[in-house]
């Protein structure tokens, strides 16, 4: 018989129980589309994750003022306040000291709301210089990014990220026009692109929000809001003097930007009495979430290896049942001419078709996995307005990726897994004696 | 087999048993189901095996239809000594020189009449390019014409039985074994059954059947009565 005839066989002797079958083709299916889903998520995290630290450049550097712990800095007493992080003199320090680095970024951000007449946004006031825009690839989409000039004349001028720009002149169009941030007014110049956000960096650092961010001269920034934040926390004042915020600066080689790195540490270490800084490589996080990324896969393999082996047994199940119903079948064929071998080919062929069956209804389900997600947003989105606002970005912005590798894994291991566990069934009734086969009720 | 110029006019030997015995071991004790039984079957022959209950005659018979081998003696069939072969060789024979009709009709019930009557054809190698040609023909021969998409559970017990002996025939056997074939049908369906045996007897076929019906046993040839495993009588019909 040549295969189709055998395919052909199996699915009629199949048909016999049609529900028993239909549920061990269930069991290979779920653990099919367990698997072909699983990955198709995890390649979406890992491939945000990664898009975002790309975002970041892989010849930079980020440098961030954190805040150093407690005890570090008891000594310099909570009432007059306390001053940490990078310092304007660390910025030239690595410009002027570190031949590698070709260019690099001052930033001083804080969170202020925004004001125009009536319209009041929560937003993220960055005091920068015009390389900002070019090193972070923030496109402005109308007018002009900030100048040189805007910076030596401490201009009251400023760039809205896209949402702000939205939010404040639903109507207007913003150039030109003025807003407020604290007492001070500020002639938007320039509007930047929808931008998605860039990957969290460093572990206490949430993901870059670009959209909410209002852009302004570092000078100005200084001048006007000034390295002093004071904070009310439980009734008391809370006093901060932090002079910048982040120094992201590129490096002209990827493979000049370990060593950069190291150097920037020395030279920060020099000058900090307390690790008030922290030094971010965005090459690194992408080779650890390439790690991550083959360690989450290999777990999740893992589990929908599991659940197949699951689906496994329930057809071993099924087939066994099947041999001892079919024993006087068996010892029919027996005597008809059948080869031992021949019993056997018959019944794996029968497994082959219920693992086979079950794994191209899983991949056709597991095609489904986008349509799936998206559905499952939309509903959260449309019933559930405040779920949607407490989940986490990832979540909002999460796509699927089918990898092609995972579907052709899934379906080989579903019909592996058949071929294993039902050897043994066939077996069994391969080495049935004829006659007490023929002679089974 | 190739007939050779004496092999014409002589009846061609299909199989032989020469002294076979079987015995059952049953907890401690001994149970000699075949006590040495030796018989030549011709070609062209009809033999019916006699016997009461427990003489041996589904043993004798499963022997012969290599779906058992004896605890001793000899068994020769189209040429080859059986005890020789292996499992896998042995089934191919089964295959190629037997047809096998049982008391209870055993067909497959997942198969329609004309694909029941293809199964032998399953396991002959090289495969039959006209298998479905020639089991249409075979189900038109034993009366099934009309019912070839049938599923075994809508024909009745004579048409099934029928279908069976359709399916012992497709391999062109040397020899048709058959345990009760007419055990499981009223008087008119069994006489039934016998002219189809009758017929195939009659174009050349070697048949041995199982039996307990004096009036089944007279439409064959020989028939050999068994008592206690050993072959008490060999009587020839007249026809
Ligand atoms: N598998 C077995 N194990 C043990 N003893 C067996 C076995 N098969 C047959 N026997 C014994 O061998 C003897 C012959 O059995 P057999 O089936 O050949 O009888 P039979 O002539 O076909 O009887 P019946 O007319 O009832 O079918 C019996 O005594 C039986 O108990
Ligand atoms: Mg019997």
């Amino acid at each position: 018989m040549n295969v189709i005839q055998q395919l052909k066989l199996g699915f009629r002797s199949l048909m016999l129980h049609k529900l028993r079958s239909a549920l061990a083709v269930l069991g290979i299916l779920i653990g099919v589309t367990a698997v072909i889903w699983l990955v198709a998520m995890g390649e979406g995290v890992s491939y945000q994750a990664q898009q975002q630290i790309k975002d970041l450049g892989a010849t930079s550097i980020i440098i961030r003022t954190i805040k150093p712990s407690e005890e570090a800095n008891s000594d310099s007493g909570s009432r007059s306040g306390i001053a940490y992080g990078l310092l304007r003199s660390d910025y030239d320090r690595i410009i002027t000291n570190i031949p590698t680095i070709s260019a690099a970024v001052p930033m001083r951000e804080i969170s202020r709301d925004v004001r125009r007449d009536e319209y009041v946004v929560p937003a993220q006031v960055i005091g920068c210089t015009p390389k900002y825009f070019s090193i972070n690839r923030l496109p402005i989409a109308r007018g002009r990014p900030l100048a040189a000039s805007d910076l030596q004349g401490l201009e009251n001028v400023t760039v809205l990220a896209h949402d702000v720009a939205e939010r404040l002149f639903p109507i207007q169009d913003p150039l030109g026009r003025a807003i407020q941030i604290g007492t001070e007014f500020y002639v938007v110049v320039g509007v930047a692109q929808d931008r998605t956000a860039a990957a969290a960096i460093g572990g206490s650092f949430s993901a870059r929000q670009y959209n909410r961010d209002v852009y302004i001269p570092l000078n100005t920034f200084q001048k006007r809001i000034g390295d002093r934040v004071i904070t009310v926390r439980g009734g008391t004042f809370q006093n901060e003097t932090i002079e910048l915020n982040q120094i992201t600066a590129v490096v002209d080689d990827v493979a000049a930007v370990d060593a950069s790195a190291d150097i920037i540490r020395a030279l920060l270490e020099r000058y900090h009495k307390t690790v008030d800084y922290a030094v971010v490589v965005p090459k690194e996080l992408l080779e650890q979430a390439e790690t991550m990324r083959m360690m989450f896969n290999v777990l999740l393999l893992l589990i929908a290896g599991i659940s197949l082996v699951v689906g496994g047994i329930g057809i071993m199940n099924i087939m066994l049942a099947t041999v001892t119903e079919r024993t006087r079948e068996i010892g029919v064929r027996r005597a008809l001419g059948a080869t031992k071998g021949e019993i056997v080919q018959q019944f794996l062929w029968e497994t082959v078709v219920l693992s086979g069956t079950g794994g191209l209804l899983g991949v056709a389900v597991g095609f489904l996995c986008g349509p799936t997600v998206q559905g499952v947003r939309f509903a959260i989105k449309s019933f559930m307005p405040d779920v949607w606002l407490t989940l986490p970005p990832t979540i909002h912005q999460l796509e699927p990726r089918l990898a092609p590798w995972s579907i052709i894994a899934a379906f080989g291991i579903s019909v592996g897994v058949g071929i294993v566990f039902g050897i043994y069934p066939a077996r069994r009734a391969a080495n049935m004696d004829p006659i007490e086969a023929l002679r089974h009720e | 087999m190739s007939k050779t110029k004496e092999e014409v006019s002589e009846p061609v030997r299909v199989a032989m048993v020469r002294d076979v015995t079987k015995v059952y071991r049953l907890g401690g004790q001994d149970v000699k189901a075949l006590a040495g039984v030796s018989f030549e079957f011709k070609q062209g022959d009809f033999v019916a095996i006699m016997g009461t209950s427990g003489s041996g005659k589904s043993t004798l018979l499963n022997l012969l239809g290599c779906l058992d081998r004896p605890t001793s003696g000899q068994y020769l069939l189209g040429g080859h000594d059986v005890a020789t072969l292996t499992d896998e060789e042995v089934s191919r024979v089964r295959g190629r020189y037997l047809g096998f009709v049982f008391q209870s009709y055993n067909l497959i019930q997942q198969l329609s009449v004309v694909e029941n009557i293809m199964v032998p054809l399953s396991y002959q190698v090289p495969v039959r390019p006209d298998g479905r040609e020639l089991s249409t023909k075979l189900a038109t021969l034993v009366g099934l014409a009309g019912r070839l998409d049938h599923r075994p559970s809508q024909l009745s017990g004579g048409q099934q039985q029928r279908v069976a002996i359709a399916r012992a025939l497709v391999n062109n056997p040397h020899v048709i074994l058959a345990d009760e074939p007419t055990g499981n049908l009223d008087t008119a369906t069994s006489n039934e059954i016998m002219d189809l045996l009758d017929v195939l007897n009659k174009t050349g076929r070697t048949i041995v059947m199982v039996t307990h019906e004096p009036d089944i046993a007279e439409r064959a040839k020989t028939v050999i009565t068994l008592r206690d495993g050993l072959i008490q009588s060999v009587e020839q019909n007249r026809s």
